[in-house]
């Protein structure tokens, strides 16, 4: 059990930050997030755009913003669990909480701040008959361990990035890679998508275009996958794993179970202080809705720094606050 | 202003009265009506998640831009008659289109 003052729910940029905010009051943070690397939708869906309307930076790039907050909260040394899903909060008798993730992950701390944004980003799915049934049995939607792939015959889906680069890379690991894609043309990086023709053309794995798996076949784990041509010509290919990679797309999941107020996706607070209505659960962030809501990165930033002022007295129930600016004491790492 | 049609899951087509000298995308327009539809990246091509399926007057549209492929490539359920609505200007030429929501089914 991983135990701290203040578990964050979602490593997006206003995830970070809130760390921050309680660091200067000297709370500590554990956060946790589905996708494997912090940074919400910054990493995820426009790391390389420009954003403008950060105060004091004119222009800066999404991912320079999230290594900038990683900097700015360093010293007050977060943990993180990554890459799971919380599932469960666990009220103990004396108010605190456990949260609980997919993987058994628990955390325990006084006070919950759900930042999660537009959701825990999920692998997209494919529409392939049977996909769920081998979940777990032949289908993933990550390579995590390449060396899993060793001497297996793999078939991969997709025609963006992170399909051409596991292709290449698998290439060299799996006995053989399959690769099926919907379209006849690649507009991934130009290399990549060379380097996947060039292997093709050698013989080196099977390109499958203007295709798409529509089955999965097997008897308790995958033995073969069928493809559907565009012309409606079906093939079937012998298959240990099948590997679909159609990128992640958001999706509120369990937190619509915990008994918040939910409205169109996102939980009502307070904004006296962006509690919930539950104590000791605060929402900030894209997640949180409230009259006037605006979902910008600068709004979560407001919301974490008075939020953790009004969760002080469940940490320090003893202390009195008084607010000081971070020019009076500086920033005093622990 | 033109008509576009919305077809739904049951196969009912509703009529949009769509201006075609505001500047707005058709994304815009899905919004300004209240379909449900998120639109989580403003018009960038980033999102997906104003994906829709033309159902007729695909022959109406210019091309996608790389931009848009590249995107509809990330989509599972993505086929050739998959449009992202944030790249659409509605014109006069469009006048009687008919779209499904596809992003809809998607969530
Ligand atoms: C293309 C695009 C451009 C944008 N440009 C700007 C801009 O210029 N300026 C601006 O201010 N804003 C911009 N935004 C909006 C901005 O990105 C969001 O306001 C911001 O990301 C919200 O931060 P967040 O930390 O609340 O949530 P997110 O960034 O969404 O992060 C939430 C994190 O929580 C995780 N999570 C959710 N549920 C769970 C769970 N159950 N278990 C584990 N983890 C979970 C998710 O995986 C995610 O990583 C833009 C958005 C997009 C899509
Ligand atoms: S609004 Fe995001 S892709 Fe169209």
């Amino acid at each position: 059990m991983i135990h701290t003052d203040i578990c964050i729910i979602g490593a997006g940029p206003v995830g970070l930050f809130a760390v921050f905010e309680a660091g200067l009051l000297k709370m500590r943070c554990h956060l946790i997030d589905a996708l494997p690397v912090v940074g919400g939708q910054l990493a995820e869906i426009y790391p390389q755009k420009p954003i403008y309307d950060i105060p004091g930076a004119p222009a800066i790039i999404a991912e320079d913003l999230v290594d900038n907050l990683m900097k700015q909260i360093g010293e007050f040394r977060p943990g993180f669990t990554l890459g799971e899903r919380v599932e469960a909060l666990e009220k103990q008798e004396d108010g605190s909480y456990i949260v609980r993730t997919n993987e058994g992950t628990g955390v325990h701390c006084q006070v919950v701040v759900i930042a999660a944004g537009l959701g825990s980003f999920e692998p997209r799915k494919p529409a392939v008959e049977q996909l769920e049934y081998f979940e777990g049995k032949g289908v993933h939607y990550m390579v995590r361990k390449p060396e899993q792939f060793r001497n297996r015959k793999v078939v991969l889906a997709g025609g963006g990035d992170s399909a051409l680069d596991w292709t290449i890379f698998l290439a060299d690991i799996a006995e053989r890679v399959t690769l099926v894609h919907r379209g006849d043309t690649f507009r991934g990086a130009p290399d990549s998508a060379e380097k996947v023709y060039d292997l093709a053309g050698k013989g080196k794995i099977d390109l499958i275009l203007q295709a798409q798996v529509n089955k999965l076949g097997g008897n308790g784990v995958l033995k073969e996958v069928s493809i559907l041509g565009n012309d409606k010509s079906v093939t079937v290919v012998p298959t240990d794993d099948f590997i679909p990679l159609f990128g992640l797309s958001p999706k509120l999941g369990p937190i619509a179970d915990w008994n918040l107020g939910v409205e169109k996706s996102a939980v009502v607070v307070d904004t006296f202080d962006y509690s919930t209505n539950i104590e000791r659960i605060y929402a900030i962030g894209d997640i949180n809705t409230y009259p006037g809501k605006l979902k910008l990165i600068l709004c979560g930033f407001h919301e974490a720094a008075i939020m953790m002022q009004s969760a002080f007295k469940y940490v320090y129930p003893d202390q009195k606050l008084s607010f000081k600016y971070t020019t009076v004491n500086g920033v005093n790492p622990f | 202003m033109i008509n576009i049609f919305i077809e739904n899951d049951s196969g009912k087509r509703s009529a949009l009265e769509v201006p075609t000298d505001m500047g707005f995308s058709l994304m815009e327009i899905l919004k300004a009506y209240e379909y449900d539809i998120q639109a989580t990246c403003g018009g960038m091509a980033l999102c997906a998640t104003c994906h829709i399926e033309v159902l007729e007057g695909m022959e109406k549209l210019p091309e996608s831009n790389d931009n848009e492929l590249d995107t509809l490539d990330t989509l599972p359920n993505a086929d050739a008659n998959s449009r992202l609505s944030c790249q659409l200007r509605p014109s006069d030429e469009m006048d009687g289109l008919v779209i499904r929501l596809k992003a809809l089914q998607e969530a």
